[in-house]
């Protein structure tokens, strides 16, 4: 739990010993939000109900304003309605369970697959993986690797085949030889190319034909280490796909992922995965508690 | 939001008509809009705040001519300032030795790669040079599989070694083979790596000190956040790299992370990366940069109507 507390550790650091919310400790924790990669707005929205709850109930200690503030910013994030992620089941109804992963290039797409594989596997289910990114150097060869590390199938095709038709064997293929889960791999592409974005399009309606309420999970990798791009990134995949989760990577380093706080409050969509690592067993379930727990761990 | 900041200085201006000089108490909603559009592009918040105040000392006590609008002057020094920042001292490119060694470092999945492979027909197709390129990441499923992709797409060979797994040895060897086929340029492709894993921090430490390249490139994914500080200092620290490559710039980030390097570490920016394919390469124009940061796509016709 080394990254998570270091999250935001500035945070605690802001507030702690302080006995009142003044001027100087809201500087402060301006500060320290804004270098965590919230951004300017959700600081502001951050500070201004800090106020407000300061305002309303008078004599704040120490103690108080660091409850406050972990409630005020946990009331941020939203839970994603079926937590069957948590433990790596799957809901019984939806079988096999289509899980789409998207994203920019290079934000660990392909490793968080990987991760994914693994810990589905390992809780008893069939997993299929999908090699729908035809396009990048080596992609395929990539998510095989991957798929042989963990030791599940993978549906493939050449390099620069249509991603779609990758995508739409692969749940055929999943159909027939009754997998649990299926996760479908795509290319990185910036969210302001609006032809690869048709593509996303494409791949997800191809999905339908097989199986209609199909992909179940439209998962959003982010690169913990970028900044307010990100909420673009999250506005322009959801117009295309309905993004429904979020995973962050890369949190084992220094980078924060404030945005992600932005995200979540802004466009209501849950993070369920956090990548600390490159190995297979790098991936946390990200728990929202602990996530702001670690922000108020008293730092001596 | 990306237009807007030459029209939130001219209205801020607005109520200063008729005072003869910029002071701190009419200036103060100016500089905060232009923080304010440094945050929102990622800038450092501590570089914001250093720049702003710079910013500022340079506007306090200039006159406020009737003929040339305050928020118009205050948008040419910004624009000023950030160009001077960005750029500085022309970047040179070196192509001494024989053969040239150029070593590319940087985090995860921050194009580094693609960009060996760019760079590779960069100088292959307008330097007339022979380049070698070298798989040095014996740990990213596929890395190596990667490179030779490329490789065989621009027609560029490319040395690795399966069998090995040490990165230092590997470098070496292949310096040796670009001697032995006549190849004048090597360029040694690195693993990701954050700037907190000692392990391999010190690996490709140990690489720069068996090989001594000419030329030592950090590669940093533009729309990074605040984070730029730290890494840019850290791999600074190890390497003392000479140069920076700024990659993903067909994005639409902002891409604030380019001033915070420029300013933690004082290299210059060398590259320009913005494309997937080969030929997407160019050279890195500071004004364009300083302009895209601000968000002032504008800010040019801007100030040659003053
Ligand atoms: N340190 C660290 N590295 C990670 C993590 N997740 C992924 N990576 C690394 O980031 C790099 C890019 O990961 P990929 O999985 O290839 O990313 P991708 O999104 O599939 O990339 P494209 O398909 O090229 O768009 C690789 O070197 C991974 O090992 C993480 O949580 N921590
Ligand atoms: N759109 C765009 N994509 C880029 C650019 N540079 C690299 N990429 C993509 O970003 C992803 C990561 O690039 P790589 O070259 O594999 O990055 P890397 O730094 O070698 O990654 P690791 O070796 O895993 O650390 C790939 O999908 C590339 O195609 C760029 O300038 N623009
Ligand atoms: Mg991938
Ligand atoms: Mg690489």
């Amino acid at each position: 739990e080394k990254t998570k507390e270091n999250f935001f550790s500035k945070v605690t650091k802001a507030v702690a010993g302080r006995s009142k919310v003044d001027d100087e400790v809201l500087d402060d924790l301006e500060d320290a939000l804004i270098m965590s990669d919230v951004g300017v707005d959700t600081t502001l929205e951050i500070i201004k109900r800090i106020e407000k709850r300061a305002e309303k109930d008078k004599y704040v200690t120490t103690n108080d304003l660091n409850n406050l503030l972990k409630s005020e910013i946990e009331d941020m994030l939203v839970d994603a309605f079926d937590q069957t992620y948590k433990t790596f089941s799957l809901p019984a109804d939806k079988k096999p369970y289509v899980i789409l992963v998207v994203g920019v290039n290079g934000v660990g797409k392909t490793t968080t697959i990987g991760k994914l594989a693994y810990n589905y596997k390992r809780m008893g289910n069939n997993v299929l993986l999908g090699a729908a990114d035809t396009f990048r150097a080596a992609a395929v060869d990539q998510l095989t690797i991957w798929s042989e590390r963990v030791d599940v199938p993978i549906v493939k095709q050449d390099m620069g085949s249509d991603p779609a038709s990758v995508a739409y064997d692969t749940v055929l293929s999943a159909v027939s030889r009754k997998s649990d889960v299926v996760i479908i791999d795509t290319a990185g592409r910036l969210h302001n190319k609006v032809h690869l974005m048709d593509e996303l399009n494409k791949i997800k309606r191809v999905i339908q034909k097989v199986i209609p309420d199909a992909p179940h999970d439209v998962l959003l990798v982010l690169d913990g280490s970028t900044g307010q791009n990100a909420l673009e990134q999250a506005k322009q995949f959801s117009s295309v796909t309905d993004v429904s989760s979020l995973a962050i990577t890369k949190l084992d380093g220094t980078a924060k992922g404030g945005v992600v706080l932005a995200i979540a409050h802004q466009m209501m969509i849950p993070v369920k995965f956090i990548g600390v690592g490159e190995r297979m067993e790098d991936l946390l379930i990200f728990d929202k508690h602990e996530f702001v727990d670690s922000l108020f761990k008293q730092t001596s | 939001m990306f237009n807007n900041l030459s029209d939130k200085l001219e209205s801020a201006f607005k109520n200063l008509k008729g005072e003869a000089r910029i002071t701190d108490l009419n200036i103060a909603t100016t500089v905060k809009e232009i923080r304010r559009a440094l945050l929102d592009a990622d800038v450092n918040y501590k570089i914001a705040k250093e720049f702003t105040d710079k910013v500022k000392d340079k506007a306090l006590g200039e006159k406020v001519i009737n003929s040339i609008n305050p928020g118009q002057l205050m948008v040419k020094i910004v624009k000023d300032e950030l160009a001077e920042l960005m750029g500085g001292t022309e970047a040179t490119f070196s192509l001494a030795g024989n053969p040239t060694v150029i070593l590319i470092a940087g985090l995860q999945g921050s194009g580094k790669t693609t960009f060996s492979g760019k760079l590779a027909l960069y100088l292959k197709s307008k330097k007339n040079k022979s380049p070698l390129l070298v798989a040095a990441d014996v740990y990213r499923p596929a890395a190596i599989d990667q490179l030779h992709v490329l490789g065989s797409q621009i027609g560029v060979d490319v040395y690795s070694d399966r069998e090995s797994k040490d990165p230092v040895a590997i470098a070496e060897a292949a310096i040796k083979e670009a001697r032995a086929k006549n190849k004048n340029v090597v360029i040694i492709d690195t693993a990701g790596r954050l700037a907190v894993d000692e392990v391999m921090m010190t690996e490709v430490k140990n690489i720069k000190e068996t090989v001594n390249p000419q030329e030592i490139l950090f590669v940093v994914d533009s729309m990074t956040g605040q984070d730029a500080v730290n890494t840019a200092k850290a791999f600074n620290d190890r390497l003392d790299f000479t140069g920076v490559v700024l990659t993903k710039l067909d994005g639409d980030t902002r891409g604030g992370a380019a001033l915070t390097i420029k300013y933690t570490v004082d290299k210059p920016i060398k590259f320009a990366s913005s494309g997937e394919k080969m030929d997407t390469l160019d050279v890195f124009y500071p004004e364009r940069m300083a302009q895209r940061i601000l968000g002032m796509g504008d800010i040019t016709s801007l100030v040659e109507k003053a």
